[in-house]
Order: C-alpha cells, then structure tokens, then sequence
C-alpha cells in the first residue's frame, strides 16, 4: 500500500532543519506547504529554479510589440495624427513620444502575464479546489508532504525517521 | 584581515598618476584654446566624475544605515575607503571654481561680472543699472544672466561651495571615526547614533546633490535649466561607483581579501549596477522627451548644442551604451553572478559615464572647436589612479571588515 507522509510543525526553522536532516538521509520531500516563502527551502528538497523569470520577458516583448503596432497603425499609418508639430509620417522620428505608452503596456503585460501564470502554474486560480492538505497551513502551520513512492524506504522506516524531528503532528493516509 | 596595498598594484597607480601628470603639464603646454579652455574644462570633467563617485560612496553608505540594510556590512569599509578620495575631489573643484573666479578660463560665462548691468561708462570702467549722463549701453549685458544675479553672486555662490564641501567631508570624517570606534568596542549606542546622522545626511543630500549639479555643471550653459538635472547626475554618480565597488570587490577577492564577500553579496552588488543603470536612463530620458515634445527654445537649446553639432554621435551613443549594455546583459540571474558578462560591461558603463559628464561639460565650454586627444585619455587615466591609488590606501588603514557592526552575521548569512 502506498502511504502519504503529511509533517506538521509549528515553526518555519523547524521544518528547515527537519527537512535538512531527513534529506540528509536520502529521503526525497515532494512538497511543503507554508503561509509564506520559507528562505532557502528550494535547494533543500530540491526544486527547480523558476522560469517565471523567462515568461515574464516574453510578456514584456508581446506587450512592447502590441504596444508598437497599435500606436504605429491609429497615429502613423491609418491617420496621421498632427500633435504639437511632431514628424506624423514616420514611427521611427516620432519614436521619443511613443517611449511611455510602450513602456506601460509592456509593464502591464509583463505584470498581468506573469500573475496568470503563476496563478494557473500553481493551480490556485480564484474558485480552484485547494491543493494543500491542512487548512491550518494558510495560518501558522507547516506542512512537508513525504510519499512512498517517490522513496526506497519502506513507510515503517520512513515514520520512524519522521518522528525523530521535531514535528508537531503526523499524519498518515494511503494513496491511490 | 588587513588589506596591504603594495607591489604590482600600487605601482600601476602610480604609474597611472604619473601618465595624469604628464598628461596634466603636455596639455596645459599644447593646448593652444583662449584661456586654456580645454585643459579647465577637462580638468573639470575629471573632478567632478571622480568627486562624485566618491560622493556617491557616502551617500550610499549613508542608505545603508539609514534603511538598516544587512547585506552591506561587509562592504562597508570599501564604501568607507572611496571617501578617502573625497577630500583630494573636493580640491579639485575648488581649483577649478577659484580660477573661473579669477578670470583663469571661461568655463562659467555667469563668472563674467560685465553681464549684469545694462549700461557702462564709455571706458567700460563702470557698469550701471540706470541710464545716466554720458553712459552707453553695455554690449555684453544679458537680461536672462542678469535677472539670475542674485543666485550667481559671488559671494552666495562660494557660500554654497563651502557648504557642499564641509557638509560631505565632515560626514565622511565622521561617519569613518565612528566605524573605527565601533571596531574598538561593541557598542549599539553608537550603531543608532550613526543610523540617525545618516538619515540626516541623506536630508542634506538631497538637497545638495540637486544644487550642487546647479551650481557646478547646470550653469555652464547658464541660460537653460532642467528641474531634473540634478537627479541625473545623482543617478550617473551612484552608477559610476556601484561599478567601481563592484569590480575592485571582484579584484580584492581574487587576491584573497574579503573572503565573508559571498556571489550573493556580488550578485547583490549586479542587481544594483542593473537597477540604477535603468534609473540613469529613465531620468535620461524622461529630461529628454519633455524638452523634445515641448520644443520651447529657451529649453531646446542644451539638446541643440548637443545633437545638431559634432557631438551628435557620441551624445546619442553614449546613452544607447549605458541604456542598452546593462538591460541586454545584466537582466538575466547567470550573468549578474557571472564576472566573465559583469565586467566587460562594467567597463563599457564606466567609460559610457564618464563620456556622459564629458558631454555635460564639453559642448557647452569647447563649442565646435572641441578635440579628443591623448591629453583627454591620459588625464583621465591619471585620475583613475589617484582614485584608486587613495581609495585602497585608505582601505589599507583598517580592518576589512567592521567586526562589531550589530548585524555582521546578518550580512555574512547572505544569500540570494
């Protein structure tokens, strides 16, 4: 039978230093589920950087060229608006004036994009089923979730190394 | 652990001051321009480039404590080293504002005393503000100088001087005492007191940093003016020594020093070159686009006299390199922890900002008749020196690191 490890503790350094020590044992934590970004966890159970980064330069570039082309077609190619006496005619002379817009849409894409990403990434859109297996850990509490199957221990050694740090609760459930 | 500033390095920055004095003397002695304009004004553009890195470092040590930051504490003493500068910038300005004050060049047209009275004797003896018997009109009167007479009087000018200058250096030298102090003896009294007088520092600041640019460099082309003019120059300067920092930080490191000096602390160190880079163009720019868009010609004039002349390339250049190479390069993580990407753009940025107080000075004192020569690159090879040569003996006088600051282990922890 598959069995699902969920680790309460009551404090954040807790669960970094149980974390630490259980990883030190060549057990492999799936996940932890905390209020708030514990510091320096990734590297510990072993996540991967993010590449919110990278999607968030994409959404820029979409949002500078949408940006671009819509001030080049309204005010340059469909009717060439006459403002203050600037060159009409040409994007690239009357570029300075276009700088701001493009620089917010670009922003706001980039802000917007990255915000949905993540959102949908995480699968925590507003109105999704929650994920997390306590709701005491959007309060206080922190959760680190340890499973059979992604481990060469048998669940007996598991909950015995478990219980060994310094955890507030245990709880122990199959898994399909 | 003692840094000692000998061998290899010391003698290269000697080397450099003395091509700086060479540079210094064959200038003055070939520079044929009235007055010897170009030898002032490119004294002018070195000292104010290199006084304001080392402003910079005060200010910017002055955020540190002011905003309780931790990650900086261990590169405190090499903020404190670039003060050791401060006073030898300082004397350089003040050459070069006494001898606009006597006539020496003509770098301040404002410095001319003939510009602020309508009439004249016909000896030109005597200026008057009324029409009297037997006066003429004074042909070098400029009613837009004239009307700015009580800013620009002598006496006010030189008050303000002698208040930039005793404010920044009195600062540093406190602001230094109390770090050795703290050395001596734990002491967190003394850690508020210097987090209180920083604060007060950056009000000082603020002010100064915008009406010293007024007074220093704005006025060389004394019938325009910018409200923005100060905070581009702020941001050029604090540019100008976050590079610095960062590459002689590189440099200690490879030689052994400040071993506590994490990536994280370096790449902490990119973020800044990264963000005040972006800050630098955004002001840039934001002075631009208003002046272009409004094209009021009492306004206009500062960009003419830079992109309708010669200058034109190298002005449009200039902010394309400290705009484009940073953004392009530093944006991604890797690169900022990466000295193999950092470095060649912290060289490209440092020469784009010193190009940038160039082209602040240059077109407005030289003109059309402006040349670049060796004299250019070797003064401001000689001063590099004298910067670095005074920065790493002061950093030679105490620790590298300050052992009883309160939130030492905070800063060594670092990462990120």
């Amino acid at each position: 039978m598959k069995k699902v490890f969920h680790v309460m503790y009551d404090d954040d350094d807790k669960l970094l230093v149980a974390a630490r020590e259980l990883v030190g044992k060549g057990i492999h934590v799936n996940e932890v589920f905390s209020p708030f970004p514990i510091h320096g966890i990734d590297p510990i159970i072993g996540i991967k950087r993010t590449r919110l980064a990278i999607t968030s330069f994409m959404y820029a570039m979409t949002g500078l060229s949408l940006a671009v082309f819509f001030m080049w077609y309204t005010m340059i190619s469909d009717w060439p608006m006459n403002i203050g006496g600037k060159p009409n005619f040409s994007l690239l002379e009357n570029l300075p004036s276009f700088i701001p817009v493009s620089f917010e849409f670009s922003v706001f894409c980039a802000a917007h994009g990255m915000v949905i990403t993540y959102l949908l990434r995480n699968r925590t859109l507003p109105g999704m089923p929650a994920t997390n297996p306590d709701p005491r850990t959007t309060d206080d509490k922190f959760v680190m979730e340890i499973t059979t199957d992604t481990n060469a221990m048998s669940a007996e050694d598991l909950e015995s190394a478990i219980k060994n740090t310094g955890l507030l609760e245990l709880s122990i459930k199959d898994f399909k | 652990m003692e840094f000692k500033f000998e061998g290899r390095a010391k003698l290269i920055t000697q080397v450099l001051m003395a091509v700086g004095l060479i540079a210094l003397v064959g200038g003055y002695l070939t520079d044929h321009s009235d007055h010897h304009q170009r030898w002032w004004a490119n004294l002018l553009v070195n000292g104010f480039f290199y006084f304001s890195i080392s402003l910079a470092a005060l200010f910017f040590y002055a955020l540190q404590y002011a905003t309780e930051s931790a990650w900086s504490v261990v590169i405190k003493r090499f903020l404190e080293a670039m003060f050791g500068y401060l006073p030898y910038g300082a004397a350089v300005m003040v050459i070069v504002l006494l001898a606009g004050q006597f006539d020496m060049h003509h770098l301040y047209h404002w410095m001319d005393h003939t510009l602020y009275h309508e009439f004249m004797t016909v000896d030109g003896s005597t200026f008057m503000d009324e029409e009297v018997a037997g006066s003429v009109i004074n042909p070098n009167y400029d009613h837009i100088i004239a009307e700015k007479s009580g800013y620009f009087a002598s006496w006010f000018f030189w008050l303000r001087t002698i208040i930039y200058l005793g404010t920044f250096l009195g600062f540093a030298i406190l602001f230094r005492k109390w770090s050795l102090q703290e050395d001596a003896e734990a002491n967190l009294d003394l850690h508020y007191k210097v987090f209180r007088r920083s604060a007060l520092f950056l009000v000082f600041f603020a002010v100064f940093s915008s009406t010293l640019s007024w007074d220093w460099l704005m006025s060389i082309d004394p019938h325009w003016f910018s409200t923005l003019y100060g905070w581009y120059l702020f941001s050029g300067m604090w540019v100008g020594m976050i590079i610095f920092t960062h590459v002689s930080i590189l440099w200690l490191r490879t030689k052994g020093y400040f071993a506590e000096i994490t990536d994280s602390h370096m790449h902490d160190l990119g973020k800044w070159m990264f963000a005040i880079s972006m800050l630098w163009s955004y002001l840039f720019f934001s002075q631009f686009m208003l002046i272009w868009y409004t094209n009021i010609p009492e306004e206009v004039t500062y960009y003419v006299s830079r992109i309708f002349t010669d200058y034109k390339v190298p002005f449009l250049m200039m902010f394309l390199v400290n705009f484009v190479v940073p953004f392009l390069v530093l944006i991604s993580r890797d690169a900022k922890r990466n000295p193999n990407f950092l470095i060649p753009v912290a060289f490209i940025i440092f020469a784009g900002h010193f190009a940038d107080v160039y082209l602040l000075v240059i077109p407005g004192t030289m003109f059309n008749h402006n040349v670049f020569g060796l004299f250019e690159v070797g003064l401001f090879l000689g001063f590099l020196g004298l910067f670095i040569n005074r920065t790493l003996t002061t950093l030679a006088k105490a620790p590298l690191i300050a052992r009883n600051h309160p939130m030492l282990q905070e800063s060594k922890d670092l990462h990120y």
